[in-house]
Formats: structure tokens, C-alpha cells, sequence
């Protein structure tokens, strides 16, 4: 059900009952919103039904090739500043053939997903929480529960599958223009011919980073799905409640990636 | 047969009902009448379980709803189609594929069963020739009627109306009256009506019940509505110029 009754706390008395309500809402939250996943999750089977397989390759229309442009240029220009903040310094040491080394591990294992990841939490999170937010004050959600159509099923998990499935390939994608966008200042800047920069640039990377980036990609996308979904289903009070979920959205996502990106990393790389 | 039994919903320090019981017979029109914020809609909503009493309980055919969840709240509330004040269409589905939704969602029908299916509901509210139409480009009635086309297309047993003429001319006005009687004579159902516009309740319902200061202050037939002695009932028809009884028969008739 998500449809629930709405919540009133009265103000805090103290700054024991202010600490209690801080710790305890955002668990609260992140509870539902693991059940909401959970929900999607069961309605997986859903997918291959007609229009679920419809609505899940539009999302992945919408979702990923209406963010090429601009993850383009993020990948390129995160590139392109590595291989120049890297290149000033490894120059000294007369190492500037090694940029691609640096530019390729950084995009690979951290840089391709995390970027990827934060436009689409900014760009696609926000979207939905907006169109979830105002259906949900639009009585449109209540709609489908007394229709007893599963908002989870119907809305969610859609989405679900067509970020998982986008979020990966998107954060490949990045990677590539980054690595290539480091070349180019490798090449023009540097002067580090492109044989040197691309033979560097896969010396050390294997294909467990290639795995863990895009495993971490995923798990973005998914979270981005459960958040801004979530947040959506939350908005109360019009207009004004719709822009705090998208601007909750935006927060919690860009925290969350940071969070899970750091103990993904720590527990494939420590 | 809905029932309300003691039921109790509070939001935050506002009781907006207080110990209410209330019997929605089968087969009839129930009004619920009363001023903005006393808990109309709320009613409405508890008895389909998109709000949950926080005392009391309430039971449809026997079934206590207010305590289901999951996939048996969900075949209980099959049983019922629902007109929200907006219409609730869903925007980025033409009026023709929001009163097809349920169908495709829930049933195996083909897809020319579906269609037919749908015509003839829109046909019913008079949306014939809007199918294709998108639920930005109509007005605000022709959205209600779009939203009850799809309340209705599963041939509900009960329909609630969630504020049917909020929003409307006096003429939209009498259409939506119309359609809701006439639905009721096509398909035999209960239904609850919400709604502060006291000419529309007198014209369609069987029996209307007051809502006031969280309790239910006066239910009765039209005819013995508008002779209430009740203060609170008393002013809610002055306030609307109803004051005796020829001026909504005139006007019904």
C-alpha cells in the first residue's frame, strides 16, 4: 500500500525529543523506501507483460539516451581536467606518458560511475519524483490503489529495470569519452602521442574494475529508482510539497552515492 | 451493506471524526453533506481504505476493510469504483486508455472486448467522441465524467463520489446528478456521494447525512432533510437559499 495517512508530530520539547525525531524519521524513510524496492522487486516478473515491456523500453529512452548530451560532455571535460591536473604534476618527473594509467583507473573505477550517477540523480531522479510527487497530490496514485492497480508494479518497477539496465552502460559510455577526452589533452597539451596515452591507459586496468564500476553504476541507478519513487509517494500539500521531494530527492541521492560508492570501493579494493 | 462503527480519525491535534457510526444501505444513493473540513471526504476515504481509522472499524459486506492490507485489501476494493474530485486521470494516457486502464491491467479481455468495453462507458457519461482526446484538453467536467467512465468500467457494485460537482457551472452540475442517477438505475449500485452542494444531494440521494464538528449531526430522506429542527443543518440550508421544501423539488423536477 502506498497510500499511507499522514504523519503530525507536535513541535519538539527538548533537544532529546529534536535528536530522537532526526534519528528516527530518516530510518523510518529508508525502511519504506527499502520496502517500496522490495515491492518493485516481487513485480519483476511483470516485466515481460506487454506494456511493461513498453513503458520500460520508453523509460530507458527517456532515462538514458535523453541524458547522452550531457553526461557526454561531464565524461569528456572529467577526462580531459585528470589528464591535465595529473599531466602538470607527472611532467616534473618527466612521467606525463603515464596520464592514461591515472585517467583510465580514475574513470573506471570511480569517476565514469560516480559522474554518471549524480547527473542521473540531478537530471532523471528529480523527473520522477516530480511526476510521482504530483500524482500523488493529484489523487492519481489513490486512483490506482482503488483500481487496485499496485503502484509498485505499475510505476515503479519500470523504471527500476530500465535504470538498472541504463545506468551501466551509460557509466561504459562515460568512461570511454573520458578516457578519450584525456587523449585529446594528452595529445595537444602534453604532447604524449596517442599510442603512448592508450597503451598506458590499459597496462593496469583489468576487468574486475571494468566489473565493479558498472556494478556500482547499478546500484546508483537503482537507488536513484527507490529514492526519488519514494520521496514522490511522500509529497503532501501541492506544489510545495512536490518541490520538496524533488529537492530531497536530489540531496538524499547525491549523499547516498557518495555513501555506497565509498564502501563499494572498500569492499572490492581494502 | 458499508458500515462506519466507532470510528475515530484524528490528524495531528484535529478530531475531524469523532465515534462515528454510519450504515450505507445496498442498492442506495447516501449524501454525505457539510461544511468545507469537517471530514466528508475523509469518511469517503475510510471506507475504501486509503485512510485508516485510528479507533473503530469499518466493514463492507461484512469484511472489515480497515483492517485488510496487501493482495486482500486489494480484491476487497474490486468492489468499488471511486470518483475523485479532479478526475485523477492519469495525463500521459488518452481519456480512452485511463478508462481502459483497469481493464488491460487486471483482466484477460482482448483487446476489441476492451474497446468495446470502454465505448460503451464512455458513450454512458457522454465522452463518446473524446477517446483520443488527452485528459489536458478537456474541461473540468468532461474530466470528471472521463474519471467516473473509468470508475465504472469494471461494473462496480458501489461507487463513491468524491466532491462530483466541486468546480462545476450549474449545468455540469446537473449533468454529473444525471449521470449518477442513471447509473444507478443502469447498474443497481450503492453509492456515497460527497458533496456541499445541498441542490445536488436533494436531487440524487436517498438519504443525506450531516457531517459536523466531527459528528454526524442529522440523516434522513430529502423530503424530511430540508424540514430538520437541527441548528447546525438548519443553517447549512439557509446558507444555500434552500429554506423550503418547493424550491429543490421545482428544481429536480
Amino acid at each position: 500500500m502506498i497510500i499511507r495517512d499522514p504523519e503530525f508530530y507536535p513541535p519538539p520539547e527538548n533537544p532529546v525529543t529534536w535528536l530522537g525525531r532526526a534519528t528516527v524519521n530518516p530510518c523510518r524513510g529508508a525502511g519504506r523506501a527499502v520496502l517500496l524496492f522490495l515491492a518493485a522487486l516481487k513485480a519483476m516478473p511483470h516485466v515481460f507483460g506487454k506494456r511493461a515491456r513498453k513503458e520500460t523500453v520508453y523509460q530507458m529512452f527517456t532515462m538514458g539516451i535523453k541524458s547522452l548530451t550531457v553526461l557526454s560532455v561531464v565524461a569528456a571535460f572529467t577526462g580531459m581536467i585528470l589528464a591535465l591536473q595529473t599531466g602538470i604534476e607527472l611532467r616534473r618527473f618527466g612521467q606525463e606518458e603515464n596520464i592514461g594509467t591515472a585517467v583510465m583507473m580514475s574513470m573506471v573505477r570511480e569517476m565514469g560511475p560516480f559522474m554518471t550517477g549524480l547527473i542521473l540523480a540531478a537530471s532523471v531522479g528529480s523527473a520522477i519524483a516530480a511526476q510521482m510527487g504530483t500524482m500523488m497530490v493529484q489523487e492519481e496514485i489513490a486512483a490506482l490503489e482503488v483500481m487496485s492497480i499496485n503502484p509498485a508494479r505499475f510505476l515503479v518497477m519500470p523504471r527500476l529495470v530500465a535504470m538498472a539496465l541504463m545506468t551501466p552502460l551509460l557509466s561504459f559510455y562515460s568512461c570511454i569519452l573520458g578516457v578519450v577526452g584525456g587523449g585529446v589533452v594528452g595529445y595537444t597539451q602534453l604532447g604524449v602521442p596517442w599510442g603512448v596515452y592508450f597503451d598506458n591507459a590499459m597496462l593496469y586496468v583489468v576487468n574486475r574494475d571494468l566489473f565493479v564500476g558498472m556494478l556500482k553504476a547499478l546500484i546508483f541507478g537503482v537507488m536513484i529508482v527507490v529514492i526519488a519513487c519514494h520521496q514522490g509517494f511522500s509529497a503532501r500539500n501541492g506544489a510545495v510539497g512536490v518541490g520538496n521531494a524533488t529537492r530531497r530527492t536530489v540531496i538524499i541521492s547525491f549523499l547516498s552515492i557518495l555513501l555506497v560508492g565509498y564502501f563499494v570501493t572498500r569492499l572490492f579494493y581494502y | 451493506m458499508i458500515r462506519l462503527e466507532q470510528v475515530t480519525k484524528q490528524f495531528g491535534g484535529n478530531r475531524v471524526l469523532d465515534k462515528v457510526d454510519l450504515e450505507v444501505r445496498d442498492g442506495e444513493t447516501l449524501v454525505i453533506v457539510g461544511p468545507s473540513g469537517v471530514g466528508k471526504s475523509v469518511t469517503l476515504k475510510l471506507m475504501v481504505r486509503l485512510l485508516t481509522p485510528d479507533q473503530g472499524r469499518v466493514t463492507v459486506n461484512g469484511e472489515i476493510i480497515s483492517a485488510l492490507d496487501g493482495r486482500s485489501l486489494e480484491i476487497a476494493r474490486e468492489k468499488f469504483g471511486m470518483l475523485f474530485q479532479g478526475g485523477a486521470l492519469l495525463q500521459w494516457l488518452t481519456v480512452g486508455e485511463n478508462v481502459a486502464l483497469p481493464l488491460r491491467e487486471k483482466t484477460n479481455l482482448s483487446e476489441a472486448e476492451i474497446v468495446a468495453r470502454v465505448r460503451e462507458k464512455l458513450e454512458l457519461v457522454g465522452l463518446q467522441d473524446d477517446y483520443e482526446k488527452w485528459p489536458a484538453d478537456l474541461s473540468g467536467g468532461m474530466r470528471k465524467r472521463a474519471g467516473l467512465a473509468r470508475a465504472v468500467v469494471e461494473n462496480p457494485r458501489i461507487i463513491l463520489y468524491d466532491e462530483p460537482t466541486s468546480g462545476l457551472d450549474p449545468v455540469s452540475s446537473r449533468l454529473i446528478d444525471d449521470l449518477i442517477n442513471s447509473l444507478r438505475r443502469q447498474m443497481n449500485v450503492t453509492s456515497v456521494v460527497v458533496t456541499h452542494d445541498l441542490h445536488s444531494a436533494l436531487a440524487i440521494g436517498d438519504r443525506i447525512t450531516m457531517i459536523n464538528d466531527g459528528a454526524i449531526v442529522e440523516t434522513a430522506s430529502p423530503a424530511r432533510f430540508i424540514e430538520s429542527k437541527n441548528p447546525a443543518v438548519k443553517q447549512f440550508l439557509a446558507a444555500q437559499y434552500i429554506t423550503r421544501r418547493g424550491v429543490w423539488e421545482e428544481g429536480s423536477s
